[in-house]
């Protein structure tokens, strides 16, 4: 935890393109140590692209702007350097990888991220145990973990894979890109349990989310709505059952208000 | 970290791929430079052999002669300078394997030590467990571990040399029955100047109770390697063999021009696995091996099979498809391949499956990996003889680009002569994606060892062919010809 300041992330008048065009276009938001913050907004809006730039993914370029992590300026951080600094991001697809074994990629994952906290190794066997607590938790098939990572996977299985990752690799700050997405009721139910059992007050968590329907499950502490790369208003879990109930046309038209 | 990564850390990143790059200070004794009749004599001469065998040689040197390298293979997809056959040292062998040791106590502690060194432990105490071993150094074999094991379970494991003076009919009755001395233009020069390599005699209804592996190195500067392997599984037998090769770093180019002939009787199963590792260059394509090696089976009994597994890593250029003739009824040919190319490395494999017998089965399953300015080809026959009622070929063929300087080519041949065939082919090309590298980075995992993964991950269903120990070292062996080709 920093001592410099009390925030999990700041992110100070960020911009972002991919390629030549322009997503974001200054960002501000302050997350703390602790606190859920919901991002939501129509498609197209620089959500997703949020949470993938604060990750580090290639090909996603920061014009200005800065995201401080920690107390630390990240924007040039190799995206596992970010991980292993405690940054985690559950993927809105996460992708298949034939002939990886799931078995092995959290191993790997495991143990580099456990390096970085000066953790010593686990044992195979001690591995093991955690992992399936872990996987009993988040109510997985116990053959996926013997399968390749994702590789014929369901929707709903694939986004238990990543809130197992999330559980097993205990990150510092959570970014959920449209985690409910495809989820059934059920599915959603598991994945929010998982989420809320890795809140507490060290952790952060950013939930970045089309519908409302999640927040449901996962109480946010603020709601920011982005649109066309800012963020256009900002308030507490009351904005989102408001935007479920109202639309986006609704702020739309608010700021052309003038309000 | 071994010396040598050390030293070649010092003289150069690029080279330190090739940990097996040094060479021995081993006294050796060698033919002089070029190919003659008397050079055929010279190395008969040296093995002491029989005139029937120094026949067979002068034979095939005879027919050699009258071909002009013209005649050497040219449609593989592989360019190379002419090779000056003058200029090549046919016979190197370490001095003191003149008088043949007839056990390990008697062998040179120095070539021990140069075998230690390459990770192939041959003393009693540090053999492998359940691998016997026979270690061939340049023209010669220096070593055999396990002899008495296998002996009391009746399985003839020893140099070819050996085998030509102890079991003169078995090498009569198979040598050259598979893969005949006029087969292609290297097997011809390989039947006039094979200098080493294992033989392998299985009784029927033996299980061989290891694994046998023989381990190849080049040493000497200037002199090629040709081996000879030739493997007989009698009637109900079973036998798992295995080859690993390094050589020296070397400016020059090394010819490796090996035969390997397989004969399986009715209800045998011969499982063959290669780890070919052979200096491949540097990373302008100076220097390397240029391997242009003949290797068959015979799948000669009914219910008969054999299985090919390689992994190829090394070699300045790859020559080589493996094959199997399915003569018996309900034979089973198997090919399973992952070859890697990078820097100027050019390989040109794959296998042949030629279907005779009734009800017949092959399958071919080919990974290819190219990166850096290297080309890699697959190109496979499979013939369905009329014969060949019922035959049944799948084909899979894969190939994965890293970067976009090298280059990946199928070329499959199909040719079905029996209407009852069935056949399958898949092909698919496709290059490391962006996208899960980067799942793999926001897991904490580092680009070199992501793209590690992800490659390691396509060949898996071909190790998993492996023997368990084999397979880790192929996975570490790609490790390492991968390093450099990301970031």
């Amino acid at each position: 935890m920093s001592e410099l300041n009390n925030f999990m992330i700041e992110i100070k008048d960020l911009h972002a393109s991919i390629g030549d065009i322009p997503i974001l276009k200054g960002i501000n938001l302050s997350v703390n140590f602790g606190e859920i913050h919901a991002i939501m907004g129509p498609n197209g809006s620089g959500k997703s692209t949020l949470a993938n730039v604060i990750a580090g993914r290639p090909g996603y370029e920061i014009t200005r702007g800065s995201i401080i992590y920690q107390g630390e300026k990240i924007n040039e951080f190799l995206p596992e350097d970010r991980a292993r600094k405690g940054i985690f991001l559950a993927f809105q697809y996460p992708v298949e990888l034939p002939g990886v074994r799931t078995w092995q990629f959290l191993k790997a994952a495991f143990d580099s991220v456990r390096k970085e906290k000066g953790l010593k190794e686990l044992s195979i066997r001690e591995f093991d145990k955690l992992l399936e607590e872990h996987r009993q938790a988040v109510e997985m098939d116990p053959d996926l973990v013997k399968r390749s990572v994702n590789e014929g996977f369901s929707g709903g299985e694939k986004k238990r894979n990543e809130i197992l990752q999330l559980a097993l690799l205990d990150p510092t700050l959570a970014l959920l890109d449209e985690t409910d997405s495809g989820l059934d009721i059920d599915a959603l139910r598991i994945v929010s349990e998982g989420v809320n059992v890795f809140k507490n007050p060290n952790k952060s968590i950013l939930i970045v989310t089309h519908y409302q329907r999640i927040l449901d499950y996962i109480k946010p502490d603020y709601v920011h709505v982005l649109m066309d790369g800012s963020i256009v208003k900002s308030g507490t879990s009351e904005l989102a059952l408001e935007l479920e109930e109202k639309g986006y046309e609704w702020i739309k038209e608010s700021m052309s208000d003038g309000s | 970290m071994t010396d040598q990564e050390v030293i070649s850390r010092k003289t150069g990143v690029q080279d330190k791929q090739y940990k097996w790059g040094f060479e021995f200070d081993i006294d050796s004794e060698n033919a002089p430079k070029g190919l003659t009749k008397d050079t055929v004599r010279f190395i008969s001469n040296k093995k002491n052999e029989p005139d029937w065998m120094l026949n067979w040689r002068l034979k095939a040197f005879e027919l050699w002669e009258t071909k002009q390298e013209s005649s050497a293979p040219d449609w593989a997809n592989v360019t190379f300078p002419e090779i000056d056959f003058q200029n090549i040292i046919y016979y190197a062998a370490p001095k003191s394997k003149d008088d043949s040791p007839k056990s390990l106590e008697e062998v040179d502690p120095e070539l021990i030590e140069a075998f230690n060194k390459l990770g192939i432990p041959l003393e009693e105490q540090k053999k492998l467990s359940g691998v016997a071993i026979d270690a061939v150094l340049d023209s010669v074999s220096v070593a055999t571990t396990y002899k008495e094991q296998l002996k009391s379970a009746g399985v003839i494991f020893c140099p070819i040399s050996e085998a030509v003076q102890k079991y003169p009919d078995l090498v009569k009755k198979y040598l050259g029955s598979v893969v005949p001395y006029s087969d292609n233009f290297y097997a011809t020069l390989n039947s006039a100047v094979f200098s080493d390599g294992s033989f392998v005699y299985v009784p029927p209804g033996v299980r061989c109770p290891m694994e046998l592996m023989t381990y190849f190195r080049i040493n000497e500067a200037d002199s090629g390697q040709f081996e000879r392997t030739l493997i007989i599984a009698d009637e109900g037998s079973y036998v798992s063999y295995l080859e690993g090769c390094t050589a020296p770093m070397r400016k020059t180019h090394q010819l490796h021009a090996a035969v390997v002939e397989l004969v399986a009787l009715k209800n045998a199963e011969i499982k063959y696995s290669t780890l070919q590792n052979w200096y491949p260059g540097d990373k302008d394509g100076n220097g390397g091996v240029y391997n242009f090696v003949t290797k068959r089976g015979a799948a000669r009994g009914e219910n008969s099979k054999i299985s090919w597994t390689q992994v190829e890593t090394g070699s300045a250029i790859t020559w080589k498809y493996p094959s199997v003739i399915l003569q018996g009824d309900n034979s089973t040919g198997e090919f399973y391949s992952v070859a890697l190319v990078n820097n100027y490395q050019q390989a040109d494999t794959g296998t042949k499956m030629i279907h005779i017998g009734k009800n017949t089965k092959s399958t071919i399953i080919a990974k290819g990996i190219s990166a850096g300015k290297a080309q890699n080809t697959y190109r496979g026959q499979v013939s369905i003889m009329p014969s060949a009622t019922n035959a049944k070929n799948f084909t899979q063929c894969d190939s994965l680009l890293i970067g976009d300087e090298c280059g990946a080519h199928t070329v499959p041949y199909i040719e079905v002569r029996n209407p009852s065939a069935k056949m399958g082919h898949e092909a698919t090309t496709s290059k490391v994606n962006d996208d899960q590298l980067f799942y793999l980075q926001q897991r904490g995992i580092d680009l070199e060892e992501a793209n590690y993964m992800i490659i390691n991950g396509f060949c898996r269903g071909i190790f998993k062919e492996l023997p368990f120990e084999f397979a880790m070292e192929a996975s570490q062996l790609l490790r390492v010809s991968l390093e450099g080709t990301v970031g």
